[in-house]
């Protein structure tokens, strides 16, 4: 290690002023003093799950603090310099020159109302790195490295005319084009769906190799960060936990909470067989939404048995959520049946009975914007009661504490406002909120999807655990294949409208597969290094061999 | 047909029923008025007799839907009809009257709309400090006096203490621009203070909703100075209501410049209105108000255009 650091951090402590609800606003520690170096061209993974800090110690070696987020103590070397202590012009050099940024949304971090090309080229320009002509020359290069459609033209186009993967990459490049010694690369991959997050993983990690740049690679995702990093640094509650190289971190994690991150999705769950006679079966469901001249789904069939759960995986645009809003009446389908515990549904919901919209409940993927920020979690919870049963009173708050104790949450949870709970509380209340009608049905759309891996899990085991209690189905809509593995009966797998593949877990998950449904299963992370590479390479002979 | 142009008709189409339904309007409430221009012309003590005989004489006796569009016909091809004091053609006089009074509103509006924006981008720059504080302080102050008193205290220092600028905004066509100019110095110097906060505010707003946005950070890290970020980050991005309220302060330029006008003495259209109110000059009135009301709309529909063509979406389609 005769090499001086790139970037070398220690005992980096940062700090947030918080305004809660209710309370006097107050300081709060983000990060207790952090230690790290970086060697150039080198690639380290910040993960840990989110509140760990990981985000706020990459931006802070730019010397930047998000919102009221400031560096409170500690150093930040960059090339031999503490930027910490550096004046503001020198940090503006060092910002979009030295430094640059790839942030995990890239459709809200190009400016809406300038092309593409002058996004990407503007930092590199402005630092006096490259003339115009030679920035945007540069650029174009980096386009066609990242594997961009049209490089010549595609930066005239503006953010809005370009998908989200294309758009991510663009990012990537506006990120390159100064050549930066540094980029920070904060969860570039998490937004784009798993068969688009592959093609861009593949884009970064070459862009990475051949510019010999340095880079921290954020994530919250253990498999994604072993394919392109050198080295991990496990963080959580603002303390390292771990610091390893990837195939340590991987393969022999020393401490328990690593541990628990790379064993994550460790529930095992008994496929049942279908019955005879299915709870719910859809059949020939065409929709289309108000206003538009297409269908969104085309002829979509499935079938699910009482208290099992049916999992409708695909990618955003396949119309997953859109199947979730004809089963529960609001978005009457064009054509197509209904049918639900032996009667048939009615296709627009104010027509359908109170015991039809009982024994059918939805959850989301939003806990935050499913529940009134006003309301306490007793009202939340006592709504359906009420509602459903007419309780009232001590028997309603009975059975609220209850339910409450089903979600494993205390009765002191009970006068809480949403504000005041976590991610995954957030989501346990809106479960019990479900539960509490006693239905039959419970469609998830996308439960687990906002939550960290490990809330996550626990979310899906009190699911099934209430399953096996409650003898209640679900429909389980998500994009996660690994969840889908975790706890479905039978799956459904959707793309453009259309059902590509249906029936019992092990058959849709066994061999021979269409191509839709192997390129998805081929597309999920795996955590084991090299991964990223073999996939790639087998995709390649198999084009070839076509 | 370019989704654009399709608005764009769409629009036109509303701006002129609109025109349409105001002129209606106007007419309505002055026919709801107590008297007519009969009764106006004679005076209290004329007779029944004499009344009846100018109603005829004037087609004031026929239904008040024919003579509606008998004016709205008229207004269309130009001819607004004759005053009723002076019997000259309204038209000439609404034209020479309007020049004036879009003279005075031009150079106000020169003024004031690049000054307001300027000092938007200065208190976004500097938020809650010192210099935000002190232009949101001085633009509502100036804001919440009425005009009339602000012409009155601008008079008292510039015009009777400091003789720097003449108290009556006296112009005629003959003049020199630059005498011209130094005669409506007070004026717009009025207009100016009263528009001035709404659209320097509104701008402050804007591009500090727009500061909130993912590529601002971006901007930010990029290394760009903050200024920088603000013009050529926020403000393309705020266009839209910045130029709406613009707009709207354009259009109390030409028709809100009443008060000021008659301070000033000024010959323009605020005058030529307050003067026929005053000599229940009803034909004159109703020009005037048909005239406002069209100032109003086409400033408005040139605001939704702009709107509409600063939205990067709309002007280039996927």
């Amino acid at each position: 290690m005769s090499e001086q650091p790139l970037l070398k951090v220690r005992g980096l402590k940062i700090g947030a002023t918080v305004y809660p609800p209710g309370e006097k606003p107050h300081n709060i520690k983000i990060v207790h003093g952090v230690d790290f170096d970086l060697q150039p061209g080198k690639v380290l993974g910040l993960i840990g799950e989110s509140g760990a800090g990981k985000s706020t110690i990459g931006l802070a070696s730019m010397a930047y603090g998000r919102g009221g987020v400031e560096l409170t103590g500690g150093e930040v070397w960059v090339n031999g310099r503490d930027i910490l202590q550096a004046s503001l012009g020198d940090i503006r050099k060092l910002r979009g020159g030295e430094v640059t940024y790839v942030s995990q949304s890239a459709a809200a971090s190009f400016n809406p109302a300038k092309q593409i090309m002058e996004q990407v080229t503007e930092a590199a320009i402005r630092q006096g790195k490259f003339a115009k002509k030679e920035a945007e020359l540069r650029a174009v290069e980096l386009f066609r490295k990242l594997g961009l459609p049209d490089p010549e033209n595609i930066g005239k186009r503006y953010p809005h005319q370009v998908s989200g993967g294309q758009l991510q990459r663009c990012m990537t490049a506006l990120a390159l084009c100064p050549q930066p010694d540094l980029v920070v690369f904060d969860e570039p991959t998490t937004a784009l769906d798993v068969t688009t997050q592959i093609d861009v993983l593949a884009a970064i990690k070459e862009a990475i190799r051949d510019t010999g740049v340095a880079a921290l690679y954020i994530t919250h995702d253990l498999a994604v960060v072993a394919q392109v990093s050198d080295h991990i640094m496990v963080l959580r509650h603002g303390n390292m936990v771990e610091y390893g190289d990837t195939d340590q971190i991987i393969n022999a994690p020393k401490e328990e909470y690593t541990q628990a991150l790379v064993s994550v999705r460790s529930i095992t769950h008994e496929e049942k067989a279908p019955t005879d006679s299915p709870l719910l079966r859809a059949e020939n469901i065409t929709a289309r939404y108000k206003g538009t001249n297409f269908d969104v789904l085309h002829d979509v069939s499935m079938d699910l048995s009482p208290g099992q759960t049916l999992a409708v995986v695909g990618e955003s645009g396949s119309g997953k959520s859109t199947m979730a809003r004809v089963i529960t009446g609001l978005l009457p389908p064009r054509d197509g049946k209904l049918t639900f515990d032996g009667r048939t549904l009615t296709p627009d919901q104010p027509s359908r009975s109170i015991e039809d919209l009982r024994e059918l409940q939805m959850i989301y993927q939003m806990a935050d914007v499913a529940m009134n920020p006003r309301q306490t979690v007793g009202t939340i919870i006592g709504r359906p009661l009420e509602f459903y049963f007419g309780l009232k009173g001590a028997e309603k708050r009975q059975r609220t504490i209850a339910l409450l104790d089903e979600i494993e949450l205390g009765e002191e949870f009970i006068d809480r406002y949403p504000a005041e709970l976590s991610g995954g509380q957030k989501q346990r209340v809106c479960i019990a909120r479900a539960l509490a009608a006693k239905p039959k049905l419970i469609i998830c759309d996308e439960v687990t999807s906002a939550l960290d891996p490990l809330v996550a899990d626990g979310i899906l085991k009190l699911l099934l655990r209430l399953q096996a209690a409650e003898d209640v189905a679900y429909i389980f809509i998500t994009h996660d294949l690994a969840t889908v593995k975790a706890i479905a009966d039978s799956i459904a797998v959707m793309y453009q409208g259309r059902v590509v593949r249906y029936g019992p877990k092990s058959e849709v998950l066994s061999p021979p597969f269409d191509d839709y449904t192997d390129l998805l299963l081929s597309s999920v992370p795996e955590m084991r290094l090299g991964w990223l590479e073999h996939v790639l390479a087998t995709r390649k002979m198999e084009s070839a061999g076509n | 047909m370019h989704p654009i142009l399709t608005l764009v008709v769409q629009r036109l189409a509303l701006g002129i029923l609109l025109l349409i339904a105001a002129s209606a309007l106007i007419f309505g409430l002055t026919e709801i008025l107590p008297g007519d221009a009969a009764q106006a012309i004679l005076g209290q003590a004329a007779t029944e007799e004499n009344l009846a005989n100018l109603r005829a004489e004037m087609g004031l006796d026929r239904p008040a839907l024919t003579r509606y569009f008998e004016w709205l016909g008229g207004i269309l091809t130009g001819d607004m009809g004759n005053a009723l004091t002076n019997k000259l053609p309204i038209a000439d006089q609404i034209g020479k009257r309007m020049s004036y009074t879009l003279f005075l509103s031009f150079w106000a509006a020169l003024i004031s709309v690049p000054l307001a924006i300027l000092l938007g981008l200065i208190a976004v720059r500097y938020q809650n400090r010192w210099p935000d504080k002190l232009i949101s302080g001085v633009t509502l102050a100036s804001i919440s006096l009425p005009e009339f008193m602000i012409a009155y205290i601008l008079v008292f220092f510039f015009a009777v203490k400091l003789f720097w600028a003449p108290s009556f905004a006296n112009i005629s066509p003959g003049m020199p621009l630059l005498e011209q100019l130094h005669a409506i110095s007070l004026p717009v110097a009025v207009l100016t203070l009263v528009v001035l906060a709404h659209m320097m505010r509104m701008t402050r707003a804007a591009i500090l909703n727009v500061m909130q946005s993912a590529y601002i950070e971006t901007a930010e890290l990029k290394g760009l100075t903050t200024f920088t970020v603000i013009y050529r980050h926020a403000f393309p991005n705020a266009i839209a209501p910045i130029v709406t309220v613009v707009m709207l302060n354009l259009a109390y330029l030409v028709v809100g410049v009443v008060v000021v006008e008659v301070v000033f003495a000024y010959p323009g259209m605020g005058q030529y209105l307050v003067d026929a109110v005053v000599k229940r000059d009803v034909p004159v009135v109703l020009a005037c108000g048909v005239i406002f009301a069209a100032v109003y709309i086409v400033l408005n529909i040139i605001a939704d255009l702009v709107s509409i063509l600063a939205n990067p979406r709309l002007r280039h389609p996927k």
